[in-house]
C-alpha cells in the first residue's frame, strides 16, 4: 500500500504503513466529529440560554437526570473504542509477526550512534542499506542503556535494551533514504543519535553486499574522510573546532605533541591517529574519559585512510 | 472599620509565628497556594527555556547537557512540585471543611506537617539544581539513571518525601469526608468537588507508596548497586518501567480528578442550574479511580514487554476513556436550559471541556496499538499529555482559583483583565500545543535537544506560543497580586451559589462558620430555591 | 457567638471535632489507612521478591539456606509475643489497670529491641561472610546466578522493615511516658491504640517476611 504524506503523517514507504494509516485517519476524522459535537454543543447552549444580567436569577427548571442519555453515551463510545481496539490490535500483530522469509540484520545501538551486523559479514554505521520489496527483520540489542529504534516512513519503533534481544521488522516498498531516529532518551547525544535507511534495489543491494562499501568510495580522501567523520558519528564526540566534548576536539592535532592520561607525551602522526579509532583504549588523551567505542570491524582500511587524511586537512 | 476582615482567618491571628504554626485548614491552604505558586514559577521558566532553546534546530541557547537538565527539571518540578499538590492542598484544603459544614480537616496538625514535609521535599528537590543537576528526564529510567553523573540521589530522595505529603493529604481528606460531615450531609448531598477530592485521595493513598519505594529501590540501585535493575547484574531495566507507572499512571488522575470536581461546580453555578447526571459524575470519578490502576503498561507498548501484555493494557486502556466521555457530555447537558454567564471563572471551565476534549481524543490514539508504535516518545504525546495537564487541569484549577478568589481574600480582582488573560493563556496554550500533535505524527522524536531542519517552522511557530502563553501568567500574577490589596471588597456569595462554603462571611472566620451551620438545601437545588448573587 | 467553650470539653477532645466518639473514630480510621500505605510500600518489595525468585528458583534455594533459621523463628516469637503484650496493655488501659499497662509497654518495648539485636548479629554475620548486597557481594558458597540478587533483596526488605521496627519503639517509647504519666483512660486511650495498630502491621509484615525468606525450598 502506498500512501502520500499529508499535513499529518509523512509518507508511508513499508508494507504496513498504509495499515497503520488508515486506522490513524479513522481517529482524524472520527475525532474531528466528536469534538465538532461537542464544540458545537457548547457554542450553541452558551448562545441560546445566555443570561441576561439585569435579570433575577431566581430558580431554573431542566432536566437533572436522564438514564437514557447515560446509556446512550456510555454505550456508542464503548463500541467505537471497542472497534479502534480491535482494529489497533489486528494491525499490532502483523506488526509482530516477523515474515518467515526476513532476512536477519543484526542492530546494536549504543550511546550515540547504530552499528548494523549483516550475515555476510559487512558492518555499518549508522547507515542500514536493505533491498526494496524484502522483509527484514533486525535483532537489536544495546551495549549500554535503553535506546529505541524509530523509522517513521516504516512506521515502526522498538525500544534496544541492554543485555537482551527485542526484535523488529519492515519490507520496504520505495527506494529512498529514510530517517532513523533513537527514540529513547540516552544522554547528550541522543538527539544526534541519527541515521539513514537506504532502501535499493535488489540488484544495487547485491553489488552492495560484494563491494561491501556504503557509497562516497569515488570522493577524494579527504572528501571521503569528512563524510565519514559525520555519518560514523564521530562529530557526536569529537568537534573540528576547537570545541571541548567528549572527547578532544579534531582540528589542528595531526603532528603535534599531545599530553597522555599515562604522563607519556606522543605526537599524533597517522599510526597514531589508526591506532585510536581501532584501540581507543590504548592512548587516552590527558583530560580525559576512557569511554570512546572501537571501530574495529565498522570501518576498513580505505575508510580509515580517508577519515587520517580528513583529519590531517583540519586546521 | 471592616470587621469581618479583621475577625476573618487572615488576621486572625496576627503575626508571623501564627502562620507558620498555624492548624488553621484554610492558613495552610495559603500556605500551599504561595509554595505551588514559586513551583509553577521555577518550573515555568524552565519550559521557556527549553521552548528558545528549540526556537532553531541547532545550538541556540545551550548545550545539550544544559538542555537534558532543563528538560528534566521542568517535568520533575512542574509534576511533584506544582500539578499534583496544586488542586487538593491548595484549594482542597481551603474548602473542603467549608464545604462540609466543619470546623476543620480530620488531622489538621498532620496538614501542617503535609505542608512541611512538601517544603522540604521540594528544597532538596532544587537542591539537586545546584548539586549536579538531574538531565535523566523526570521518569528516571534505568540504566541510564543508575549510571548518569548527576544529583539523581537527591532529586530522587526529594520526590521521595514529597510522595509523603501527597499521602499526608489523602489520608486527612478520605477521614474528613467519611467522619467530619454535617449531620443529614449524605454522599449524595455533597458538592461532586468533595466527590472529586475523595477519589483523588483514594489514588493518592494507594499509588504514592508505590513510587515510594521503587525510588527507594533506584536509590539503593545507585548506592549499594543491588541489581534489580541492571541487566549486567541479573536485573531488568523493564521492571523499573513497570514499578515506575504503576504510579505514574494513577498519579495523572490525581492531576485530573480533582480539576473535574472544579469543572462540575463551576458548570453548574454558571448555569444557574441543577448538574445534570449528579450520580452519573459521581460514579466515574470512582470508576476512573480504580481502572487507573490497571493501565500502565500503555506507557510501554514499544518496551518490549509481551503482545498480550499490550493488549490487555490497550483494552483497560479504552474503559478508562469512556467515564471522562461521560462527565464531558454530563456538564454539556448542564448547559441545556441554563442561565449562563460568562464570568472570568466560566471561561476557564469552557477552556477545559473545549482544551480536554481534545487531549481526551488523542489519548484515543495512543491507546491504539498499531498507531501507538508511530506515536510513541513523540511530540505527539508531549501534545497529549500538556492538553490533559494543562488544557485540563492547570484550566480548572485557575477557574477554581478565580472562583474561590473572593471567598479566600474578601476582595475581588479586575474582570476585564482577567477576561483578556483568560484569551491570552488560551491562545498561547494552543499555539504552543497544537503544533505538536503535527510535529509528532510526521516523526520528530521527544526530548530532542537538536532536530532536523524540516521540523523547525513548527518548532519555531510553538514556541512563540509558550511567549503568548508565559505573558499570560504574567499579567495574571499581576492583576490577582494588586486584587489582594486593593480590590473591590467581596460580597458573600457573589455568584450566587449554593454550595457551604458560600453561607459563611467573606473572608471567613477562623472556625469557619459564626453561627452552626444547617444544611437548608443542596448544592445543586436550583430548581427549588432561589438564590441571588450578592455582592457589594 | 463562637462554638468554642473549651472548658465545657472533654480534655482530650480537639477543637474541631464534636464529640469524642467521632475523634477517635477518626483516628483509628487514619491509622488503617496509613497501615494500607505501608503495605503497598512493602508490597513493591514483595513483587521484586517474586519476579526475581521466578527468574532465579534454584539459586534462592541455595542462598536461603545461609539466613540461620533458628535466629529467625525466635525473632518470629519476639514479635508475635510483643504483639500479644501490645494487646494486653491496651486491654490493661481499657479496665483501668495502668500499673499493668505499663509494665506491658515495657515487655513489648524489651522484645522489640530484641528482635533488632537479633537482627544485628545476623546482619554482622553476613558482613562478615561477605554477603552484602549488589556490587559490595563477596562470597562465593553460593551456586546459581547472580547470588547478591537474593542478599540484596534480603537487605532491602529486612532493612526496611527493621526501619520500621525502629519507629515502632519510639512510638512505643513515646505512648509508655504518657500511659506512665496518666494520659490515657478507659474512655480515652485512642492513640494507644493506633500505635497497637501499627506494631500489628510491623509484626504482619514479618510474619510474610520470614517464611519467604528462611523457609522456602
Amino acid at each position: 500500500m502506498d500512501t502520500a504524506g499529508t499535513i499529518f503523517l509523512p509518507p508511508g514507504s513499508s508494507t504496513l504503513a498504509g495499515d497503520v494509516d488508515a486506522l490513524f485517519y479513522f481517529l482524524v476524522y472520527a475525532s474531528i466529529a466528536v469534538f465538532g459535537i461537542v464544540v458545537f454543543a457548547l457554542v450553541f447552549f452558551i448562545i441560546r440560554y445566555r443570561h441576561r444580567r439585569t435579570e433575577k436569577l431566581a430558580t431554573t427548571q431542566g432536566p437533572s437526570h436522564s438514564l437514557r442519555l447515560e446509556l446512550l453515551w456510555s454505550i456508542i463510545p464503548t463500541i467505537l473504542v471497542i472497534i479502534v481496539f480491535v482494529w489497533g490490535f489486528r494491525v499490532f500483530i502483523r506488526m509482530h509477526v516477523v515474515p518467515k522469509d526476513a532476512m536477519e540484520i543484526k542492530v546494536t545501538g549504543q550511546k550515540w550512534f547504530w552499528s548494523f551486523d549483516y550475515p555476510e559479514g559487512i558492518a555499518t554505521v549508522n547507515e542500514l542499506v536493505v533491498p526494496v520489496g524484502k522483509p527484514v527483520k533486525l535483532l537489536m540489542s544495546s551495549s549500554d542503556v535503553i535506546h529505541s529504534f524509530f523509522v517513521p516512513h516504516f512506521r515502526i519503533k522498538m525500544d534496544v535494551l541492554p543485555n537482551r534481544y527485542t526484535v523488529t521488522w519492515f519490507e520496504a516498498i520505495r527506494p529512498g533514504n529514510y530517517d532513523l531516529f533513537c527514540a529513547e532518551f540516552c544522554g547528550d547525544g541522543h538527539s544526534d543519535m541519527i541515521g539513514k535507511v537506504r532502501v535499493v534495489s535488489e540488484r544495487e543491494f547485491a553489488e552492495w553486499l560484494e563491494t561491501g562499501t556504503a557509497g562516497g568510495e569515488d570522493l577524494p580522501p579527504e572528501q571521503y574522510g569528512a563524510s565519514l567523520f559525520v555519518g560514523r558519528a564521530c562529530h557526536t564526540c569529537h568537534s573540528v573546532e576547537g570545541q571541548r566534548m567528549i572527547g578532544p576536539a579534531l582540528n589542528g592535532i595531526f603532528g603535534k605533541e599531545h599530553a597522555l592520561a599515562s604522563g607519556e607525551r606522543v605526537i599524533a602522526d597517522e599510526n597514531y591517529l589508526r591506532e585510536s579509532i581501532l584501540e581507543p583504549q590504548a592512548k587516552i588523551v590527558a583530560g580525559y574519559e576512557p569511554v570512546m567505542p572501537t571501530y574495529q570491524g565498522l570501518l576498513n582500511d580505505r575508510q580509515i585512510d580517508a577519515l587520517i587524511a580528513y583529519l590531517k586537512s583540519l586546521e | 472599620m471592616d470587621t469581618t476582615f479583621e475577625r476573618s482567618y487572615l488576621k486572625t491571628p496576627k503575626g508571623l509565628a501564627s502562620w507558620l504554626f498555624t492548624l488553621d485548614h484554610k492558613r495552610i491552604g495559603l500556605l500551599y497556594l504561595f509554595g505551588i505558586m514559586g513551583a509553577f514559577l521555577i518550573g515555568g521558566v524552565f519550559a521557556l527555556l527549553v521552548r528558545l532553546e528549540l526556537f532553531g534546530p541547532d545550538k541556540t541557547l545551550m548545550d545539550a547537557d544544559t538542555y537534558n537538565q532543563f528538560f528534566t527539571l521542568h517535568g520533575a518540578i512542574m509534576i511533584f512540585m506544582f500539578i499534583i499538590p496544586s488542586i487538593p492542598a491548595t484549594l482542597g484544603n481551603f474548602l473542603l471543611p467549608q464545604m462540609i459544614g466543619a470546623r476543620d480537616v480530620a488531622f489538621p496538625r498532620l496538614n501542617l506537617l503535609s505542608w512541611y514535609v512538601y517544603i522540604f521535599g521540594s528544597v532538596f528537590a532544587v537542591y539537586s539544581i545546584a548539586a549536579g543537576g538531574v538531565d535523566t528526564g523526570w521518569t528516571f529510567y534505568t540504566p541510564y539513571s543508575t549510571e548518569s553523573t548527576g544529583a539523581v540521589i537527591s532529586m530522587t530522595l526529594g520526590i521521595f518525601i514529597l510522595g509523603f505529603s501527597s499521602i499526608f493529604t489523602g489520608l486527612n481528606f478520605i477521614v474528613t469526608i467519611h467522619k467530619m460531615r454535617l449531620p443529614g450531609l449524605t454522599w449524595y448531598k455533597l458538592p461532586l468537588f468533595v466527590w472529586g477530592l475523595y477519589a483523588t485521595a483514594i489514588i493518592q493513598v494507594l499509588a504514592t507508596p508505590v513510587l515510594g519505594i521503587t525510588l527507594l529501590l533506584l536509590i539503593m540501585e545507585r548506592t549499594f548497586g543491588i541489581g534489580i535493575f541492571d541487566p549486567a547484574m541479573g536485573g531488568d531495566p523493564v521492571l523499573y518501567q513497570h514499578f515506575f507507572w504503576f504510579y505514574s499512571h494513577p498519579a495523572v488522575y490525581i492531576m485530573i480528578l480533582p480539576g473535574m470536581g472544579i469543572i462540575s461546580e463551576l458548570i453548574a453555578v454558571f448555569s444557574h442550574r441543577r448538574i445534570f447526571g449528579y450520580k452519573a459524575i459521581a460514579y466515574s470519578s470512582l470508576a476512573i479511580a480504580f481502572v487507573s490502576f490497571l493501565v500502565w503498561g500503555h506507557h510501554m507498548f514499544t518496551s518490549g514487554q509481551s503482545e498480550l501484555a499490550a493488549t490487555i493494557f490497550s483494552f483497560l486502556t479504552f474503559l478508562v476513556g469512556i467515564p471522562s466521555g461521560i462527565k464531558v457530555f454530563n456538564w454539556l447537558a448542564t448547559l441545556y436550559k441554563g442561565k449562563i454567564t460568562l464570568d472570568t471563572p466560566m471561561l476557564y471551565a469552557l477552556s477545559f471541556l473545549f482544551l480536554f476534549t481534545i487531549g481526551g481524543l488523542t489519548g484515543v490514539f495512543l491507546g491504539a496499538l498499531a498507531v501507538d508504535v508511530h506515536l510513541h516518545d513523540t511530540y505527539f504525546v508531549v501534545a497529549h499529555f500538556h492538553y490533559v495537564m494543562m488544557g485540563g487541569t492547570v484550566m480548572a484549577f485557575l477557574g477554581g482559583l478565580h472562583y474561590w478568589w473572593s471567598k479566600m481574600w474578601g476582595r475581588h480582582y479586575s474582570e476585564r483583565w482577567a477576561k483578556i488573560t483568560c484569551a491570552l493563556i488560551f491562545i498561547g496554550f494552543n499555539v504552543t500545543f497544537f503544533s505538536q500533535f503535527f510535529l509528532g505524527a510526521k516523526g520528530m522524536p521527544r526530548r530532542y535537544y537538536n532536530y532536523l531542519d524540516q521540523f523547525q517552522p513548527l518548532h519555531a511557530f510553538s514556541s512563540v506560543g509558550s511567549l503568548i502563553l508565559g505573558a499570560g501568567f504574567v499579567v495574571m500574577a499581576v492583576y490577582l497580586i494588586f486584587s489582594i490589596f486593593k480590590g473591590r471588597r467581596a460580597g458573600t456569595n457573589p455568584w450566587g451559589a449554593m454550595t457551604l462554603e458560600w453561607t459563611n462571611p467573606t473572608p471567613p472566620p477562623p472556625e469557619n462558620f459564626t453561627e452552626p451551620p444547617r444544611l437548608e438545601y443542596g448544592p445543586y437545588d436550583y430548581d427549588r430555591v432561589a438564590v441571588e448573587r450578592t455582592d457589594t | 457567638m463562637t462554638a468554642d467553650h473549651a472548658h465545657d470539653r472533654p480534655g482530650p477532645l480537639a477543637h474541631h471535632f464534636t464529640e469524642l466518639e467521632q475523634q477517635s473514630d477518626s483516628v483509628k480510621m487514619g491509622m488503617w489507612i496509613f497501615l494500607l500505605t505501608e503495605i503497598l510500600l512493602f508490597g513493591g518489595l514483595f513483587v521484586a521478591y517474586t519476579v526475581f525468585r521466578a527468574w532465579n528458583e534454584e539459586m534462592f534455594i541455595n542462598a536461603h539456606k545461609f539466613l540461620d533459621i533458628y535466629l529467625g523463628t525466635i525473632n518470629t516469637i519476639v514479635l508475635i509475643s510483643s504483639s500479644a503484650t501490645v494487646a494486653l496493655a491496651i486491654r490493661a488501659v481499657q479496665i483501668g489497670d495502668r500499673r499493668k499497662a505499663v509494665i506491658l509497654l515495657t515487655a513489648t518495648l524489651a522484645l522489640a529491641v530484641v528482635f533488632l539485636v537479633v537482627k544485628y548479629f545476623e546482619y554482622s554475620h553476613k558482613f562478615h561472610l561477605g554477603q552484602l548486597p549488589g556490587k559490595y557481594y563477596t562470597f562465593t558458597g553460593v551456586e546459581g546466578s547472580n547470588p547478591h540478587i537474593f542478599f540484596g533483596i534480603y537487605f532491602a526488605t529486612t532493612g526496611l522493615h527493621g526501619l520500621h521496627v525502629l519507629g515502632g519503639i519510639i512510638v512505643l517509647g513515646w505512648m509508655l511516658f504518657r500511659t506512665a504519666r496518666g494520659d490515657f483512660s478507659p474512655e480515652y486511650h485512642t492513640p494507644l491504640e493506633a500505635a497497637g495498630l501499627y506494631w500489628h502491621l510491623v509484626d504482619m509484615i514479618w510474619i510474610y517476611l520470614f517464611p519467604l525468606l528462611y523457609l522456602i525450598g
